[in-house]
């Protein structure tokens, strides 16, 4: 299925601010600098990959999910409807057939099932997906609406939306959303590899160890950058030595660091050192991400 | 018993270490509630015992009996979530894809597939070393349902808290706005909003806050490292002005708050007067603003 000319990277992280948007937005301007690319912001719940770059938006269209509509014309109110449903998203209230869509998971069991057709899918609104470019870069984005409880559909969309409009392009980062849960395991489940982000703390190890867990169920190639070096403590190398889980990089603390980054600047291009680990990130990544394939 | 519940939309910006430092000042009339279920670090720094603990049940989890199957392939037919594949002939569930909506069994002729209850992850009641007791949690590696070990944990932390007769349930939120942070968010009394002056932090800001409005909560903002852009500093203040949002402190970028974590403190405890002073001014003034 994976075309093997096309690597896709998911940078994920299991705490949230180690630097996943930092690292995916510097790296894939930085790609951009010699060849097409793809980012695609995968974290719909609070998207700022773009808030980065000067690009143009050349596509825009809603997210939907399927929900079931109750047809009252056509209701015997049977009750089949509300058995099936697991999520308890449709229920019976007196002579009404009520449905919560926040609750539902389209699993079209209630639909399907109905034997008078009473319950036809229907189409919701969650969100709005966002293509932008800039030259090399395509920059696609999904934002959930507010009030919108599932991330999954929106992330699968968007990382279909990106294959099937840029399949000729050979590069594709994944900013995931951070955590250890179902928004993560969808953003990174058919990557070819996964860095992930960390700090050098307590709370950085803990969630890394989590992360880790978490890629290594569906066994894809992993590195870690470790973020903010200098800082903390030593225990984020160690662990990496001992579980020979490979160092692709560490990113010094630093306050100019920080300081770039809150005002949206891409701090590669005003501190060489950075270019020069992006480069380093870049090459071993993609050799370790051939290797497996082979 | 007042229930509050620190958030951040973006992460990273300093929710654990302000809720901490929070449950550290209020002691025995605090039951705190570690709701980031996903990545859990709260108990890094308050030293649980992990007195009592719980499995989680939530939802289900289907299988095929492969002495019974008829290889009919209805199954995958109906699946939505590409969870039933068939290699050589045989039909397996991918427990990794697969939502628990049943729709497979109910379509089965041959009544193949079994349901079990999926274990989603843990909870516990914990005594921790300021004197107050804890509610907390581990997900499964990649389980559905944080929303639901959400609410299980506050709701835990809710009936403790009448229990104890503690004064307040204080919730670290998760980062993001999507089902988990729209779980710790349901019942609260007040919302303490931590961000950062940056452009991320503003922008998510502005998202959760829009959250918070649909629940009509009252809220109030920390923001943590305050120095760091002014100008992105000011943006977040004409942002609260605009919203009639309280502004609760300024926390300065400080070493400290890394060197706390790394010794396993709260903030208010790294031995930073002035650090402590602010966030402990802050604890009252939330405690004012929720009376």
């Amino acid at each position: 299925m994976i075309d093997t000319a096309t690597i896709t990277i998911a940078i994920a992280s299991g705490k949230g601010g180690t630097g996943k948007t930092t690292l995916s937005t510097n790296l894939a301007a930085f790609i951009a600098e010699r060849e097409a690319v793809v980012l695609a912001d995968l974290d719909v719940e609070e998207p700022n990959s773009g808030l980065f770059f000067r690009a143009e938006p050349v596509h825009q269209e809603v997210n939907y999910k399927a929900i079931p509509q109750w047809d009252e014309s056509k209701c015997t109110l049977c009750g089949i409807c509300t058995k099936v449903c697991n999520y308890h998203a449709v229920i019976r209230l007196g002579p009404s057939i009520v449905v919560f869509p926040e609750l539902c998971h389209s699993c079209y069991a209630c639909s399907e099932l109905c034997p008078d057709a009473a319950l036809p899918m229907v189409q919701k609104r969650t969100g709005i997906l966002s293509e932008f470019r800039a030259d090399n870069l395509h920059f696609i984005e999904s934002r959930l609406d507010i009030g919108e409880e599932q991330a999954v559909p929106a992330i699968a969309k968007t990382k279909k939306y990106a294959a099937e409009k840029h399949p000729q392009v050979r590069l594709t980062l994944y900013d995931s959303p951070p955590g250890t849960s179902c928004p993560v395991m969808e953003a990174v489940r058919e990557a070819d590899f996964v860095i992930l982000v960390t700090e050098p703390t307590p709370f950085g190890l803990h969630d890394l160890k989590l992360a880790v867990e978490t890629v290594q169920v569906f066994g894809i190639p992993f590195g870690v950058v470790i973020n903010r070096y200098g800082t903390g403590n030593k225990e984020v190398d160690e662990y990496c030595s001992k579980e020979q889980i490979p160092v692709l990089a560490r990113i010094p603390d630093s306050r100019r660091i920080a300081e770039l980054y809150s005002a949206g600047k891409l701090i590669y291009r005003e501190i060489p050192e950075i270019r020069e680990i992006l480069k380093e990130i870049l090459n071993t990544v993609i050799t370790m991400a051939k290797g497996v394939r082979k | 018993m007042k229930e509050i519940v620190v958030i951040s939309g973006k992460g990273g910006t300093g929710k654990t270490s302000v809720t901490a430092s929070f449950s550290y000042f209020g002691g025995e009339s605090v039951i705190t509630a570690d709701c980031d279920v996903d990545a859990a670090d709260m108990h890094l720094l308050l030293k649980p015992d992990f007195e009592y603990s719980e499995d989680f049940y939530s939802g289900q989890i289907s299988s095929i009996d492969q002495s019974a199957c008829i290889r009919c392939g209805k199954c995958a037919d109906v699946c939505r979530f590409d969870a039933i594949r068939v290699k050589d002939g045989v039909y397996r569930i991918d427990s990794l894809r697969c939502e628990g909506c049943g729709y497979c069994a109910r379509v089965c002729p041959a009544e193949a597939i079994i349901n079990k209850e999926r274990l989603a992850g843990k909870w516990y009641i914990s005594n921790i070393r300021t004197g107050g007791k804890m509610v907390h949690a581990r997900l499964g590696i990649g389980a559905d349902n944080s929303g639901k070990l959400v609410a299980k944990v506050k709701n835990e932390a809710r009936e403790l808290a009448l229990e104890e007769r503690a004064d307040y349930v204080l919730v670290d939120g998760s980062p993001g706005v999507g089902c988990p942070v729209v779980s710790s968010l349901s019942g609260a009394n007040f919302v303490i909003l931590v961000t950062e002056p940056s452009v991320s932090g503003l922008h998510d800001l502005k998202r959760v806050y829009e959250l918070v409005k649909k629940f009509r909560i009252k809220a109030g903002c920390i923001i943590n490292k305050a120095d760091i852009n002014p100008e992105q500093h000011q943006a977040i203040l004409n942002f609260l002005a605009e919203e009639g949002i309280p502004h609760l402190t300024d926390l300065p970028y400080d070493g400290q708050f890394t060197r706390a974590i790394t010794a396993g403190k709260t903030v208010a405890e790294s031995g930073s007067v002035r650090l402590k002073e602010l966030l402990s001014a802050c604890w009252e003034k939330v405690k004012k603003l929720t009376d």
